[in-house]
C-alpha cells in the first residue's frame, strides 16, 4: 500500500515543458496544490464500485489514470471533487485532502471544493444559452464571484487553453457555433477562469478529433506548470504522452471493486511496470 | 439520476432509429468519379421501393371508383342530399371493395392488413376533416360582422334586435384575465417543474400526484372553488376572480410541459455547472433555465391557450357584463367564450351572429397563441440539437 | 507497491463516512421556495375538496345525502335536490363519447406512430394538437349548427336498422331526434379524441423497435406486427389513455350546456333529445340561483370533482405504471 511520490523523470515531457514554458504568460502565478487521497472507497447503493485507492497527486505534475472501462477511474476522479455525491444514492469512505485539508469535512462546501478544484467533462458541454465570452466567465457568476477586468479575463484564459487566436474576433456568437475540439477548449477556459488549484479532465480527447486531442494534449503541458492535473484517459499513447505520473486502476473480476494495482512515474509504470497485470495492460495484451 | 440516464439514452436511440426508418427517401450519394477514370458515370437516380406494387394500386383505383359510383347511386335512389351521407357510403364500398379485391387476388392476411390501413388513413382523414370543417365553418359564419365597429364597440347600449354593438369588452376582459391568470400560474408552474425535476424533494411523488388530479379537474369544479373561496366571501364577482380559476386550470398543464422541458436538457450542463462551483440555485437560474427558455416560453404559451377558451369558471367567477369594465379588481367583467356564451343563450339571429364573430376572434386569438409556441419551440429545439 | 486481495481481506471492512453536505444559504431559500410553489398545487386541491363539502353542506342537509344521490329532482324553492338522473346522464354521453373518440383516437395514434409518411406526419400532429387547444365553446356550437343535421341522419338510420339493438332505441317512433345525449356525446368525442391519441401515441412509442421490426423481418404484414407486438404492449397504457378521456368526458361543461335539451331526469333513449350531466346543470342553473341552489349545485360539482378524480388518478396511475415498466 505505497504511494509513489516521485520526482519527475527527465523524459520527454519534461523537454516539452521547457518549449512550452516560454510561452506561458505569467498573469496569474499561484501555486499549485496537492491532493492525497487516503483508502477512497466508493459506494453507488450496495455496489462497491472502488475500494481503498491511495494515491498523491503533486502540485505541477499531471497525473493520468488508467485502466479498463468500468474500473473506477472516473469514479475516482468525480470523488477528488465530490461530484461522487450527486448521485443519490452514492457513499464514499476514507479521506481526500486538498493541501492537507479534508475536503469531505465541515471545514469545506461542496461549491467551494468545486471552485478550487476545475473540472473537464467527456463530452464538451459549452452552456448553449451563452456567447463564447459568457461561457469563459460563467464559472465566476455561478459562483457568485466578480472580476474587475473581465474583457482581459477572457482573453488570458483563452490563451490559456488556446483558442483565443481562434475565437478572438467572435467573442459574442454562441458557443455552440465551434467545433467540438474548439468547444472542449471553451471547456477548458471556463473552468480556468475561476483560478482553480487542481484540474480534473474526464476523458477530455474521446470525443476529438487527433488534431483537436494533440492540441488540447498541448494545452495540459502548458497548464501543469501553474496546476495540478489529473487525467483520465483510455488512450496509452496519450498517457505517456502528457502524464509525470500514471495510475494504473483495474476490477480483478467481475463484481469487484476497481482498485489501483499500480502507481509510479509514467517512465516506469510502462516500460518497467512491477506488476504483472500493468505489464499485460500497457503492452496491449488484453483491456 | 442514473434511472434518468438510462431513460434518456434509450429515448435517444428510440429517436435515432425512428428518424432513420422515416427518412423519406436515401441520400443521394454520387460516387465522386475518379480523375483518372474519364468514362462519364451515368447519374444515380434514388430509388425508393414502392409499398403498393402496380396491380395494388390499380385495385385500389377500382374500388375507389365503386365507392363513389355506389354511393352516388345510392343517393339518387334515396334521396339522400347530405354530403356526409354521401361521403359514410361511399366508404363502406370503397372498405369492402379493398378487402374483397385484395383477398381475391392475395390472401385473407393481406385483405385484413390492407383493409386496417384504410381505416386507419381514414381516422387521419377524419381529425384533419373535423378541423377544417370547423374552422372553415367559423370563418364562414363569422366573418360577415368582424368589422372595426364590432371590435371597438361593446354591447352596453345595444338592444337584443339592433345592429351594431360588439366585442371590445370582452376582449379587453380576456386579455386581462389572461394577464393575471399567467403572472399568477407560470411562475408557480415552473417553481414547481423545479421542484420535481431539478430538487426532486422529498414531496416530489406526492405534488407529482396532486398534478396528475389537478390535470383532470374538470374546470367548472375550479370555477366552483373560486366562487367558494373568493367570490362567496365578500370579494364579488371581478376578472381577478376569473383569472385566480383559470390560474388553477393553467398550473398542471404549465408544469408539466416544463418538466418534460427540463428532462430534455443534458446533465452534463449541470453537472459543468456544479463543478465551476455553483450552489444548485445559481446552476437552475442560469444554466438549466436559460437552455431550456424556448421550451418555458412553448409551455406557457401553450397553457394561456388552454385557459383563454374556458367559459365555464369564468361565467361562475366574472359573470359577464355587456359593457367595458377596464378593472379586472372590481365587478363582473365579460370575456370572448364567455360573451360567446351568453349570446347564443338568447335565441335571436342578430345575437347568434355576434357570437359567430366573436368565435372567430377567440378562434384567431387561440391559433396566433398556437402558432407562436409551435414557432418558438421548434427554433428552441433547434438550438438545444445543436448541441448534439 | 500493488494491493492484492488477501492482504486487503486482512484490512476492515470500510463503512460509508459521513459527508459534510452544507446546503449554502442560498440553496435553502431556493429550495424553499419551490417546495412552496409545489404545495400550492397541494392546497387547491385540499382546498376545493374542503371548501366545496363545507358549502355543500346546507343543500345535503336539507335534502338529505342519501335522496341527493338516489332522487332525480331539481326544486330549489322547498330545497329537494336529487342528482341520481344527471349522475347517469353524464355517464351516457362519456360513454358514447369514448364509444366515438376511440376508434377514432386509436386509429389516428397507428397513423401518426405507423402509417403516415414524414410530411403527412407533421401535418397531422398539428391538427390533434390544434384540436386539443380548440376552446370547448367553438366545439359547442360548431356541434349545435353544422353537425346535428347530419347526426340526425346517423341517428334515424341507426333506429331504423338497429333498433334491435337497445342502445338504439326511441320511446315513439316520431321522438325528436336534436339535442340528444346521441349528439353530444359525438361532439365531446371529437374534444376527447386529442388526449386519448397524444397519450396512446406516447405508449406504443415505448415500444421496443427492435420487438416490431422482428415481426416485420419475419415476414408479417403491418397489422400483424400491430396486432401482435404493439397493442398488447401497449394495452395498460392505451386503457389509461381511455380512462383519461373518460374522465375529461365526465367534466365537459359548456359543449353539453349549448347543445343538450337539458332534463333533470334521465333520459334512457340515447338517441332521442333530452338528457343531461352534472357539468351542464351548473354551468345552466348558475346564472339564476340563489343561496340554497346554489348550495345544491355545489354539491353537485363536489360529485363530479370526487368522481373525475378518482378515475383521472387510476388512468394516471396506470400510464405511469407501464411507463416505468416499459
Amino acid at each position: 500500500m505505497t504511494t509513489v511520490q516521485s520526482p519527475q523523470t527527465a523524459e520527454t515531457p519534461a523537454a516539452n515543458r521547457q518549449v512550452v514554458s516560454s510561452e506561458i504568460l505569467p498573469e496569474e502565478q499561484h501555486p499549485s496544490s496537492r491532493i492525497d487521497a487516503t483508502d477512497v472507497t466508493c459506494w453507488f447503493g450496495k455496489r462497491k464500485v472502488l475500494e481503498r485507492c491511495t494515491l498523491s497527486m503533486e502540485p505541477g505534475e499531471v497525473t493520468a489514470l488508467i485502466g479498463p472501462s468500468g474500473c473506477g477511474k472516473s469514479t475516482f476522479l468525480r470523488s477528488l471533487n465530490r461530484m461522487h455525491e450527486l448521485v443519490p444514492v452514492a457513499a464514499i469512505a476514507g479521506t481526500i485532502e486538498l493541501d492537507g485539508v479534508d475536503i469531505y469535512s465541515e471545514e469545506m462546501s461542496p461549491t467551494e471544493v468545486r471552485s478550487r478544484i476545475g473540472m473537464v467533462f467527456q463530452k464538451p458541454n459549452p452552456f448553449p444559452a451563452m456567447s463564447i465570452a459568457d461561457n469563459v466567465l460563467a464559472g465566476l457568476s455561478l459562483s457568485g464571484m466578480s472580476n474587475e477586468d473581465p474583457k482581459a479575463l477572457v482573453e488570458q484564459c483563452l490563451r490559456r487553453a488556446g483558442l483565443w487566436a481562434e475565437v478572438s474576433d467572435r467573442l459574442n456568437e454562441g458557443g455552440m457555433s465551434l467545433s467540438g475540439g474548439q468547444q472542449q477548449r471553451l471547456c477548458i477556459a471556463r473552468a480556468l477562469a475561476v483560478h482553480p488549484d487542481v484540474l480534473l479532465m474526464d476523458e477530455p480527447c474521446s470525443a476529438l478529433d487527433p488534431i483537436s486531442t494533440r492540441v488540447i494534449e498541448q494545452t495540459i503541458r502548458e497548464l501543469c506548470e501553474e496546476i495540478t492535473i489529473v487525467i483520465v484517459t483510455h488512450n496509452m499513447q496519450q498517457a505517456q504522452r502528457v502524464s509525470d505520473k500514471c495510475a494504473f486502476f483495474l476490477v480483478e473480476s467481475i463484481g469487484d471493486p476497481g482498485r489501483i494495482v499500480e502507481a509510479g512515474p509514467t517512465a516506469q509504470v510502462f516500460e518497467n511496470p512491477s506488476d504483472p497485470r500493468t505489464y499485460d495492460y500497457v503492452t496491449g495484451q488484453f483491456g | 439520476m442514473l434511472e434518468r440516464l438510462f431513460a434518456e439514452h434509450r429515448l435517444q436511440l428510440e429517436v435515432d432509429v425512428d428518424m432513420s426508418l422515416l427518412d423519406e427517401r436515401p441520400v443521394d450519394e454520387t460516387p465522386v468519379p475518379e480523375p483518372q477514370d474519364q468514362e462519364p458515370i451515368e447519374e444515380q437516380v434514388p430509388f425508393r421501393p414502392r409499398a403498393l406494387v402496380r396491380s395494388e394500386r390499380v385495385e385500389i383505383l377500382l374500388s375507389a371508383a365503386a365507392g363513389v359510383t355506389g354511393s352516388g347511386v345510392m343517393c339518387l335512389l334515396f334521396d339522400w342530399t347530405h354530403a356526409l351521407t354521401f361521403a359514410i357510403w361511399a366508404l363502406l364500398i370503397f372498405l369492402v371493395s379493398v378487402y374483397l379485391l385484395a383477398r381475391d387476388s392475395q390472401s385473407p392476411i393481406v385483405a385484413t392488413d390492407r383493409l386496417i390501413t384504410t381505416l386507419v388513413w381514414t381516422s387521419g382523414g377524419i381529425a384533419v376533416a373535423v378541423l377544417a370543417w370547423m374552422l372553415g365553418y367559423v370563418v364562414v359564419k363569422g366573418i360577415a360582422g368582424l368589422n372595426y365597429e364590432y371590435l371597438t364597440s361593446d354591447m352596453s347600449k345595444v338592444g337584443p334586435l339592433d345592429d351594431g354593438g360588439g366585442v371590445f369588452h370582452a376582449i379587453v376582459g380576456t386579455l386581462e384575465q389572461m394577464l393575471i391568470a399567467s403572472v399568477l400560474s407560470i411562475p408557480i408552474a415552473i417553481l414547481t417543474a423545479v421542484y420535481l425535476h431539478e430538487i426532486r424533494g422529498r414531496l416530489a411523488g406526492i405534488v407529482r400526484f396532486v398534478i396528475d388530479a389537478m390535470s383532470g379537474l374538470p374546470s367548472i369544479v375550479a370555477g366552483l372553488f373560486i366562487y367558494t373561496v373568493w367570490v362567496l366571501q365578500g370579494q364579488g364577482p371581478s376578472g381577478l376572480a376569473a383569472g385566480l380559476a383559470l390560474a388553477i386550470l393553467m398550473i398542471p398543464t404549465v408544469t408539466r410541459t416544463a418538466e418534460e422541458m427540463l428532462k430534455t436538457i443534458d446533465d452534463g450542463l449541470r453537472e459543468s455547472a456544479l463543478a465551476l462551483g455553483a450552489p444548485q440555485w445559481r446552476s437552475v437560474m442560469q444554466v438549466v433555465l436559460p437552455t431550456a427558455r424556448s421550451g418555458l416560453i412553448t409551455a406557457s404559451i401553450l397553457g394561456v391557450a388552454r385557459a383563454v377558451g374556458e367559459t365555464a369558471p369564468v361565467l361562475l367567477t366574472a359573470f359577464g357584463s355587456s359593457s367595458i369594465n377596464w378593472s379586472p379588481f372590481n365587478g363582473p367583467q365579460a370575456d370572448l367564450p364567455l360573451y360567446i356564451y351568453q349570446l347564443l343563450r338568447q335565441p335571436n339571429p342578430a345575437q347568434i351572429a355576434r357570437a359567430w364573430s366573436g368565435a372567430l376572434v377567440l378562434v384567431l386569438l387561440v391559433l396566433i397563441l398556437f402558432v407562436l409556441a409551435r414557432v418558438i419551440g421548434e427554433r428552441g429545439a433547434r438550438v438545444r440539437g445543436g448541441s448534439r | 507497491m500493488a494491493l492484492t486481495s488477501p492482504e486487503l481481506q486482512a484490512l476492515e471492512e470500510q463503512v460509508p463516512r459521513d459527508i459534510a453536505r452544507t446546503v449554502t444559504r442560498g440553496d435553502r431559500i431556493f429550495r424553499t421556495l419551490c417546495a412552496s410553489a409545489a404545495a400550492v398545487s397541494l392546497f387547491i386541491i385540499g382546498g376545493t375538496a374542503l371548501f366545496l363539502a363545507i358549502k355543500a353542506l346546507p343543500a345535503l342537509q336539507k335534502a338529505g345525502l342519501l335522496s341527493f344521490f338516489t332522487t332525480s329532482v331539481w326544486n330549489p324553492t322547498v330545497g329537494d335536490f336529487g342528482v341520481l338522473g344527471l349522475l347517469i346522464g353524464t355517464i351516457i354521453i362519456a360513454t358514447v363519447s369514448l364509444i366515438v373518440a376511440v376508434p377514432l383516437a386509436i386509429g389516428l395514434a397507428l397513423f401518426i406512430n405507423e402509417y403516415s409518411p414524414a410530411r403527412i406526419r407533421r401535418v397531422l400532429t398539428s391538427s390533434v394538437d390544434l384540436l386539443a387547444a380548440m376552446p370547448s365553446i367553438i366545439f359547442g356550437m360548431w356541434g349545435f349548427f353544422a353537425l346535428q343535421a347530419p347526426l340526425v341522419g346517423v341517428a334515424s338510420w341507426l333506429n331504423l336498422h338497429l333498433s334491435a339493438i337497445p342502445f338504439f332505441r326511441l320511446s315513439e317512433p316520431d321522438a325528436p331526434l336534436l339535442r340528444s345525449s346521441f349528439i353530444v356525446g359525438t361532439v365531446v368525442a371529437l374534444m376527447i379524441v386529442p388526449i386519448i391519441t397524444s397519450v396512446s401515441r406516447d405508449v406504443m412509442a415505448q415500444c421496443p423497435r427492435s420487438q416490431c421490426e422482428a415481426a416485420l423481418a419475419l415476414g408479417g404484414s403491418r397489422w400483424g406486427m400491430i396486432k401482435e407486438v404493439l397493442l398488447p404492449f401497449g394495452k395498460a397504457g392505451i386503457t389509461g389513455a381511455v380512462l383519461l378521456g373518460f374522465g375529461r368526458a365526465l367534466g365537459e361543461t359548456i359543449a353539453v350546456a349549448l347543445i343538450i335539451a337539458f332534463t333533470i331526469e334521465a333520459n334512457p333513449y340515447v338517441l332521442e333529445q333530452g338528457g343531461g350531466s352534472i357539468a351542464s346543470l351548473i354551468a345552466i342553473k348558475f346564472p339564476e340561483a340563489q343561496d340554497l341552489e346554489i348550495s345544491a349545485l355545489i354539491a353537485a360539482g363536489l360529485a363530479l370533482f370526487g368522481m373525475t378524480l378518482l378515475v383521472n388518478l387510476g388512468a394516471r396511475a396506470i400510464v405511469r405504471r407501464t411507463q416505468i415498466a416499459a
